[in-house]
């Protein structure tokens, strides 16, 4: 078993009116399985509403699931008594980073974590600074928040996580309100973790060119995981993806076209690099 | 204009201030204030003057900082001051259509004005120089006795905490939302105050619906880092007295001795002394 295996997972969220009756159910997550290894890097993709951060939620036991099952190492979700060793093992970093720093200073709020988990001072300290520098924020540890950019202020927030040591990490579209330098930044202290430490990494995002570097790809429509894969084969089916209102990144988007025109390239091309490579061999031959 | 706010805003630097013990702040700016109030005569104003310049002076931080903060409550004081100027019945000095001014007006008017600049400025000089969580830490601990009558004593202190540090998100915010309105042909700075307040009323709707938002997403993302009240937490930065608390705690009840006794030798000597050379002179 992986670190993280769902089995036919469902949630609805629920409506009620005054008298508790049943408004409406919106079915957020229509039996959802997955297994994820430990050490994987994992990108969920999905549209608007198709339920890749209630799936982010419930693996750190934030919602509990309506039917069905989440191990987290091991650990049942659905048992109130494993919630926090549950969020000591996912870590979560959520979109927004103003509304997940909770401290006035860099630092403190790294310690936040480890403080609510009771690691003792000395050891809280040694955690602070090394999860500081796995994201290269350790000179900013004295830094006021609010003064920093997007990017660093969730880099701050990953930081924060770390100095839980989880085994995972799962990103809740972290990138969404940063601008393209910050979102570089993120995704490569993301990608250091993942390679480094060794910590798995849950990615959710609908930014298609954050996905080309994972080790696993699901994609999620309407509370269903609709696909599945390695980001090859995920891209290679340029108009599923289209039907599920997703963009291909622009690389393989181009080489698809090509492809449609008439030209003899390979399927699910994801780099500049791979399309110069096949477009030299076309015209060598 | 909302960015001028300095309250609960902490200024990074190395000094002495910075790394006294949060308690030995709160306390001292407890006894700062108490002093303020209980002062009387020229002496002693000079002496809390002293006092409140040689610490600013120790804790490094910029002098514009401090008077930024005074900016905001110029309104206060000027009501203050006007309260006292005109209602205090006394000695007649000017008299004008139905106002009166009299000495005793004029004397507590500027007395106020002192007391209220000092005020803040002492303030924020705690705040300025005290990270919001530890100050909460310090006030958390100065008040741990509290636990055993029931008082949440570590849920008001992180509260505290929260509010602060959210203070310049929601300026910046408020400052965003009236940018879109004027924007779309919103109008704050004309008309009387009714207007003025009534325009406002579009813009405190939105700003609340993104707190309370805000507060939803800060709530969940602490429980996802394992929040869960005050209990089997462990202190990143632990807080314990040392020697330069002491001697800050020394200082500040000589200090505050000094001001008493002033205010004692002024009733009964200084006073009399001072009208004896300067007849009509300024007593404050």
């Amino acid at each position: 078993m992986g670190i993280i295996k769902a089995k036919d997972l469902v949630h609805e969220y629920i409506r009620r009116d005054e008298e508790g009756n049943v408004e409406s159910i919106q079915t957020a997550l229509d039996k959802v399985s997955l297994d994820v290894k430990k050490g994987d890097f994992i990108a969920v993709l999905g549209h608007n509403g198709s339920g890749k951060s209630t799936l982010a939620k419930h693996i750190n036991a934030i919602l509990e699931p309506t039917e069905g099952s989440l191990w987290v190492d091991g650990f049942d979700t659905t048992e109130e008594k494993n919630i926090w060793d549950i969020r000591q093992r996912a870590g979560m970093v959520f979109q927004n980073p103003d509304n997940q720093i909770i401290a006035s200073v860099v630092e403190e709020d790294v310690g936040f974590g480890p403080e609510n988990i009771g690691v003792p001072t000395d050891e809280i300290w040694q955690r602070v600074e090394e999860s500081l520098k796995a994201v290269g924020m350790l000179k900013y540890r004295e830094h006021s928040p609010n003064k920093l950019s997007g990017g660093q202020k969730q880099r701050v927030a990953i930081a924060g996580v770390m100095a839980m040591q989880p085994e995972c990490i799962v990103l809740d579209e972290p990138t969404a309100m940063l601008d393209p330098v910050g979102r570089k930044e993120v995704l490569e202290a993301v990608h250091e973790l993942n390679r480094k430490k060794g910590v798995t990494i849950i990615l959710i995002t609908h930014y298609m060119e954050e996905v080309v570097d994972a080790d696993h790809v699901y994609v999620m429509d309407a509370g269903k995981v609709v696909m599945q894969g390695t980001p090859r084969s995920i891209f290679s089916q340029v108009e599923r993806l289209k039907e599920y209102r997703l963009d291909v990144p622009q690389i393989t988007l181009l080489a698809y076209e090509l492809k449609k025109a008439g030209l003899d390239i390979p399927d699910g091309i994801l780099t500049r690099e791979e399309l110069t490579e096949a477009l030299k061999k076309l015209c060598q031959s | 204009m909302l960015r001028d706010i300095t309250l609960g805003q902490y200024y990074p630097a190395d000094s002495v201030i910075h790394k006294l013990d949060p308690r030995v702040k709160l306390f001292g700016t407890l006894i700062y204030i108490i002093s303020l109030f209980v002062f009387k005569g020229l002496p002693a104003f000079i002496l809390a003057a002293i006092f409140l310049v040689v610490l600013i002076k120790l804790s490094k931080v910029p002098f514009s900082y401090m008077v930024k903060g005074l900016k905001t409550i110029v309104l206060i004081m000027l009501f203050a001051a006007v309260f006292n100027l005109f209602l205090t019945p006394g000695t007649k000095l000017v008299s004008f259509w139905i106002f009166t001014i009299t000495y005793e007006g004029l004397k507590n008017a500027v007395v106020m004005m002192v007391r209220l600049i000092f005020l803040i400025i002492g303030t924020s000089l705690m705040t300025l120089t005290t990270t919001p969580n530890e100050l909460t830490d310090g006030l958390e601990k100065a008040l741990s006795p509290l636990k055993y009558i029931k008082v949440p004593v570590h849920e008001i202190a992180m509260m505290m905490s929260i509010a602060l540090r959210f203070i310049p998100i929601l300026i910046e915010e408020t400052d965003k939302i009236m940018k879109a309105q004027m924007a779309r042909g919103a109008d704050f700075e004309h008309g009387n105050l009714i207007q003025k307040a009534k325009n406002m009323v579009p813009l405190l709707v939105p700003l609340f619906v993104s707190a309370f938002r805000r507060a939803n997403d800060l709530a969940m993302a602490m429980e996802a880092r394992c929040y869960r009240g005050g209990e089997g937490r462990t202190k990143m930065k632990p807080l314990h007295y040392q020697k330069r608390d002491r001697m800050a705690y020394l200082t500040l009840l000589v200090y505050l001795a000094a001001v008493i006794g002033l205010r004692i030798l002024w009733t009964n000597v200084l006073s009399g002394m001072a009208a004896g050379i300067l007849p009509g002179a300024f007593p404050l």
